[in-house]
């Protein structure tokens, strides 16, 4: 019954995916006049409405960037805000135009979905949170103790791979959600919490005393999150990639929304080329590169503003750090 | 010396009532009968009064006297001491009761509310005799002047999209429809399933028995991840008119069992008598059966609606933010990380006072309608 169900489904998906709105996304994006964009409903630091309904975090405004390449204007964007269960449904039918979900990249939804993943705004990836008082500074030394996690994802699969690599005993102590994990590792039931990095950033803020609370630098997957698109629509897929790459390239050329007005006139040629970015071989205005930083920002300005340092989160750089500073940030030449 | 006691002699019969015992009667007899009659009840009475005084005063320091009422960020709550952070909740008091409708325009939704209020309260007045035609008004007419007002679109007013709609309005606009649309459905499945028609019987029983069959969770994930992939492409069904008619289909096959409940609980010599009238088959279901019926069965409708006001919060799975959702969302705002606990417990607040009234009403309908029933 299971294989019939799954045989069904999977032919119904691809019957969709073959079918598929083959329109040419970018025209009907102009003609509608935004981009409709699918984003979580409610991650603190990607995507979350604030209390005026105004949508914000690092997967906004890949969006944002989306919009502001492709129709000149950032704030033009329409949010379909999905759970984790119907997103790649709604990419596939056509209801929404960008999937900027905190979605992890994987070979199976890359090749079997009739998904494009357009790049990777955010390298994740599952690590732990240990109290300040254990004075621990490794996870190797954490030898039997007793691990807070969440029921049924992923983070227990990795979790147990870690420990039996290591060689080491751990005792799992599993919630449901992850607000009753976070209240269990309060309350000392544990030792030691894992989920992904972003989240436990974020949960650390839940605590009491979140200063007592440390991350450990170990991290033991690889969750790298970024922005997906429908497949067959070659053109939407550049455009969307290149808006993220415009924004680490902006980073790296040391261009912010803060002077890139002034830059426009750079000697430089790198920064000339970005400036008028050649917009015609994507099939959007020739400004576009500028438009995004002016609008959105570089890519560490709205990681500092909406997860880093100068957010509640306080998530430093590590993997997402430029290149040139040892990060995974890296985005080809605009030329 | 010799004592004397008085007494007094009263003629046979007439000896003046006397007052009753003081420990049987006040405020000490009360508390004789009902929490100390026995050694055992003693001990549960003092160990239920050590419980309470454990637990209610740092309970209302909490929500009360140390909680915190204004304040734009978490900085505000976190003060040392601090209780319950009611500036969370007041800070996104709007998105809660209309989610993300733009706020310039929330006149549309709030006219649409006191449009329904002022349309009700005749109907609770006794003297007012046109109660069916107002009645009639409400649940024909009243949705469609509700839905313009509040989706907009045409005569000027601009339109709100429904992924824009959200908060207690949402909650309550789900469960309004599937309250107004569900009872007259099952009503009709009801009798539906008593016909003696084989075809049409074979359909009622077939409906009511696949939609109690299924879980409502699951009825909203088909609607919202399956049934666009079998839609043709463009064409944009909305979600929440596909959430709307999978609470409706769901929630008319429970209706149709507890009126056939009703409808089973009314002697056949009422049936036989309405035929032996010459009614039709309408008329004496309409006259006589199911007045009888559906006064018979006021608890398990108000039972099924209060379910039903409870379930919608089941949308949230599928990406609609009503009132529940829409608080687990502010939950996730870094700005206002850590406040789940308010946020919950204004939720269960909120349904608590719906539920609550909704049980109160359907106690003063029964009294209302009670016509020598009553056991």
């Amino acid at each position: 019954m299971k294989k019939l169900t799954s045989t069904f489904l999977l032919t119904s998906i691809l019957a969709v995916a073959a079918n598929s709105v083959s329109a040419d996304t970018l025209d009907s994006v102009k003609s509608k006049g935004y981009v409709q964009c699918g984003v979580s409903t409610g991650l603190p630091g990607f995507s979350n409405a604030d209390a005026s309904g105004n949508w914000k975090g690092l997967d906004v405004d890949v969006c944002r960037a989306v919009a502001a390449a492709a129709l000149g204007d950032a704030d033009k964007v329409k949010y379909t805000p999905l759970t984790a269960k119907e997103r790649f449904t709604a990419l596939q039918s056509g209801e929404i135009d960008i999937l900027s979900r905190n979605t992890t990249w994987t070979l199976t939804r890359d090749g079997s979905l009739g998904l494009n993943f357009a790049g990777v705004n955010y390298y994740d990836g599952q690590g732990f949170m240990v109290s300040k008082d254990l004075g621990v500074k490794s996870a190797l030394e954490l030898d039997g103790a007793a691990v807070c996690i969440q029921a049924g994802t992923t983070t227990e699969l990795n979790l147990a791979d870690y420990f039996r690599e290591n060689g080491m005993k751990y005792k799992s102590v599993t919630y449901d959600t992850s607000d009753a994990t976070i209240k269990g590792f309060e309350a000392g039931r544990c030792d030691m919490l894992s989920s992904d990095q972003s989240q436990l950033y974020s949960l650390r803020i839940k605590l009491k005393n979140p200063e007592g609370a440390i991350v450990l630098p170990e991290v033991i997957s690889k969750e790298p999150l970024g922005p997906v698109v429908r497949q067959g629509d070659d053109k939407w897929f550049n455009i969307v990639k290149w808006s993220l790459m415009a924004m680490v390239n902006a980073e790296e050329l040391g261009i912010n929304s803060g002077n890139v007005s002034s830059m426009k006139n750079s000697d430089n040629p790198s920064i000339g080329r970005f400036m008028t970015g050649q917009g015609e071989k994507l099939g959007v205005r020739d400004d576009w590169a500028y438009n995004i930083t002016k609008q959105v920002g570089n890519y560490g300005e709205s990681f500092e503003r909406n997860v880093g340092m100068s957010s509640p989160l306080k998530i430093s750089r590590g993997l997402n750090a430029l290149w040139s500073k040892g990060g995974l940030q890296y985005a080809p030449p605009i030329r | 010396m010799t004592v004397t006691t008085e007494t007094k002699k009263y003629e046979l019969g007439h000896h003046p009532d006397m007052a009753p015992p003081l420990t049987t009667t006040g405020l000490i007899g009360w508390l004789r009968t009902n929490l100390f009659s026995s050694y055992m009840n003693s001990v549960l009475t003092i160990f239920v009064l050590y419980l309470l005084y454990l637990y209610i005063p740092p309970l209302i320091e909490w929500l009360f006297i140390d909680a915190i009422w204004s304040g734009g960020s978490r900085e505000a709550c976190e003060v040392d001491g601090a209780g319950a952070c009611w500036a969370f909740i007041n800070s996104r008091f709007s998105q809660f009761m209309y989610g993300f409708y733009p706020k310039d325009l929330l006149w549309r939704p709030n006219t649409a509310g006191l449009l329904l209020i002022a349309l009700m309260v005749p109907l609770f007045l006794k003297s007012f005799n046109y109660k069916w035609v107002l009645g009639g008004f409400i649940l024909i007419i009243y949705p469609f002047i509700a839905f313009y007002l509040i989706h907009g679109g045409s005569f000027g007013l601009e339109t709100v999209e429904t992924n824009k709609w959200g908060g207690l309005m949402l909650t309550l606009i789900l469960s309004g429809v599937g309250i107004v649309a569900s009872l007259p459905i099952g009503i009709v499945l009801a009798l539906g399933r008593r016909s003696e028609m084989p075809i049409v019987k074979s359909l009622s029983v077939v409906y009511i028995e696949f939609w109690r069959g299924v879980p409502l969770i699951t009825v909203l994930f088909m609607s919202s991840v399956m049934l666009p992939l079998f839609l043709p492409d463009g064409s944009d069904f909305d979600k929440l008119l596909r959430a709307m008619i999978g609470i409706i289909m769901f929630q008319s096959a429970y209706m149709a069992e507890v009126v056939r409940g009703g409808l089973q609980a009314i002697p056949k010599g009422q049936y036989e008598a309405a035929s032996a009238l010459g009614l039709s088959y309408w008329k004496s279901m309409g006259f006589i059966v199911l007045p009888q019926a559906l006064k018979l069965v006021i608890p398990g409708i108000v039972n099924t609606f209060i379910a039903l006001f409870k379930d919608t919060t089941l949308v949230l799975i599928i990406g609609l933010f009503d009132l529940l959702a829409i608080i687990q969302q502010a939950n996730s705002d870094s700005a206002w990380l850590g406040f789940d606990t308010e946020g919950y417990v204004f939720a269960a607040s909120v349904f608590w006072v719906f539920c609550f009234s909704m049980s109160r009403y359907s106690i003063a309908l029964e009294a209302k309608l009670h016509t020598g029933h009553k056991r």
